[in-house]
């Protein structure tokens, strides 16, 4: 098994605050990760290390075999909290196909059927749609598409590269219950299928436990990494927060953290990390 | 010999190009309409109408300011313009949420404080501008062989821009956040969006109007965008709608003698008004009627 991700002591500073420090990470290729914590933990933070779009202030960071940011084209990415409003006249088809070329100067200038360039671009477009399951939808405008319909489609421009490994940024926020197992399920199936590393921001654990292999938690400044049953845990969450947290196990194998210094809720209203 | 409209098409069009005044006017219209589609199509698609039609505000104290400087007005239109757009690009470079809000209130004052200026460097010169009506509304039947190939380089050039960095742009104005990851250069685009914009804004204004700018700015990309969401087709609709706005008005100005600019906004709304209208029909009568998905395959 090859190494996708290997963090070891790093740490992060914003605007002169430690956001996470001690943090050592080794995820291999093909893991389905999740990554937790409260809001303000440094989860976002966290990916724009690996995309290269932050810095460490110490230790290091290599992503897919070479330093943060130099194999993001082998990284699909899927930023948090887009959501498309019904003035969003654009298809679901054309969004997808930015994530394939989207950053490429010039216009195509001639139909698919003069170009074979074009016509791969949008038969590969197609397959990733297929892929989701979005076909029924794809050439709708995407801002008339319900949340879960627009997130399959992200996920879609996030694959369209063929990627090696996917960083979503909560990308079952805003989504009902049903809808966030559908979603966890189709990237897990993505994970085992193809292969990919998939790391997955979320604030409940529960919709993704029967699919992810393993989590990191990050609070208080440090992370803890391992299986949900060996890190969701009293003791180890209490050592993380530095203070008594205690976790629940329902009936029906639910997980429940009491006494968070801040609870997770899933639909109020949150900054954006930059 | 007096035109008058026959209702017969080749001859209307004869009578058209009978004389050279006319024939300026409609070179100079096309070249400026086609322009203006395209770049309208990104500034709706970019939210940036109010910014638009700001900048065509500038157009005001610009053409004044040409006037008290004894220097050709569309160097003041230019000028002005090109400044408007930096100072509406300056004010973008605050942080985060507020950004948006802040930035709509920089256009508004930079929208009063443009005509105000304007009305100053107007009393300042004292003499007739041209005739302040023009200015506001239009003056499409005095454009002149110089000021025709004017605007043709203009049109070239910000067409230009656009076919380079269309797609980009496209990119960063849709989906802003995975744009910037993807390291698409999205506050440079945004910036220069806005310098062709002013560069765009003061050639359509000299025919125009300052303030009949909507027709052929807002409203072709507006319509076709109304139309279809499929982004070939969407700029080609809004080319052809610019271009029929745009001799529609000169046509009927030529045959009524009243301004083009009332006929092209007339046009322009009504159009606006049936694609609006067209688009609130119940869904499933329009999916029938539109092409299947699995056309575009």
């Amino acid at each position: 098994m090859t190494v996708s991700i290997e963090m070891a002591g790093a740490a992060v500073r914003l605007g002169g605050r430690t956001i996470w420090s001690d943090v050592d990470v080794v995820v291999q290729q093909g893991e389905f990760v999740a990554i937790l914590g409260p809001n303000g933990a440094g989860k976002s933070t966290l990916l724009n290390v690996l995309l290269g779009l932050e810095q460490l202030a110490r230790g290091s960071v290599a992503v897919l075999g070479a330093g943060a940011g130099h194999n993001n084209e082998r990284i699909g990415y899927l930023p948090q909290r887009r959501v498309f409003d019904s003035a969003t006249r654009v298809r679901g088809v054309d969004l997808v196909r930015l994530g394939l070329d989207g950053r490429r100067w010039g216009v195509p200038l001639l139909p698919a059927r003069f170009s074979a360039r074009s016509r791969a671009a949008r038969e590969r477009v197609w397959q990733v749609i297929e892929r989701v399951g979005a076909e029924a939808y794809a050439d709708r405008p995407i801002g008339e598409c319900s949340g879960g319909e627009q997130q399959r489609l992200l996920i879609a421009q996030a694959l369209v590269r063929n990627p090696q490994m996917l960083i979503l940024d909560e990308p079952l926020d805003g989504l009902d219950l049903p809808n966030q197992a559908a979603v966890t399920a189709l990237v897990q199936g993505i994970c085992r299928d193809e292969g990919v590393t998939v790391l997955l921001v979320a604030h409940d654990v529960n919709p993704l436990l029967p699919y992810i292999d393993r989590v990191l938690y990050l609070a208080g400044g440090r992370a803890a990494m391992g299986t949900p049953q060996a890190v969701i845990t009293s003791e180890m969450l209490s050592s993380l927060y530095g203070a008594p947290i205690e976790v629940l196990h329902t009936s029906d194998g639910r997980l429940v953290v009491v006494g968070a210094p801040e609870a997770p809720h899933h639909h109020g209203p949150r900054h954006a990390l930059p | 010999m007096n035109p008058h409209l026959s209702f017969n098409l080749p001859s209307d069009v004869h009578q058209l190009l009978a004389y050279q005044f006319m024939v300026n006017a409609l070179q100079a219209a096309s070249a400026v309409a086609v322009m203006a589609a395209v770049v309208g199509w990104f500034m709706v698609l970019r939210r940036e109408s109010f910014a638009g039609h700001t900048l065509s505000m500038m157009s005001f104290p610009g053409a004044a300011a040409a006037a008290l400087a004894g220097v050709p007005l569309a160097a003041g239109y230019f000028a002005f313009c090109g400044a408007g757009a930096v100072i509406i690009a300056g004010a973008a470079q605050g942080a985060g949420a507020a950004r948006g809000a802040q930035r709509s209130a920089v256009i508004g004052v930079v929208g009063a404080g443009s005509l105000a200026l304007g009305y100053l460097l107007l009393s300042l010169y004292g003499g007739v501008l041209e005739s302040l009506e023009s200015l506001l509304f239009g003056s499409i039947l005095g454009v002149s062989g110089g000021e025709v190939e004017m605007l043709e380089l203009v049109a070239v050039a910000v067409l230009a821009f656009l076919a380079i960095a269309g797609r980009p742009l496209f990119f960063a104005s849709v989906d802003g956040p995975l744009a910037s990851a993807s390291r698409v250069p999205v506050r440079a685009l945004s910036v220069a969006f806005l310098l062709v914009l002013g560069l765009a804004v003061a050639a359509t204004a000299q025919l125009t109007g300052v303030l009949l700018v909507f027709a052929l700015l807002v409203a072709p990309a507006g319509i076709a965008r109304e139309l279809t969401p499929r982004i070939g087709l969407s700029l080609a609709l809004s080319v052809l709608i610019g271009l029929l706005i745009a001799w529609l008005g000169l046509g009927l100005s030529y045959f009524t003698n009243y301004s083009p600019g009332f006929f092209a906004t007339t046009a322009a709304i009504v159009l606006f008004a049936l694609a609006r209208g067209a688009r609130s029909l119940p869904r499933d009568r329009l999916r029938r009627t539109a092409l299947s998905p699995q056309a575009s395959r």
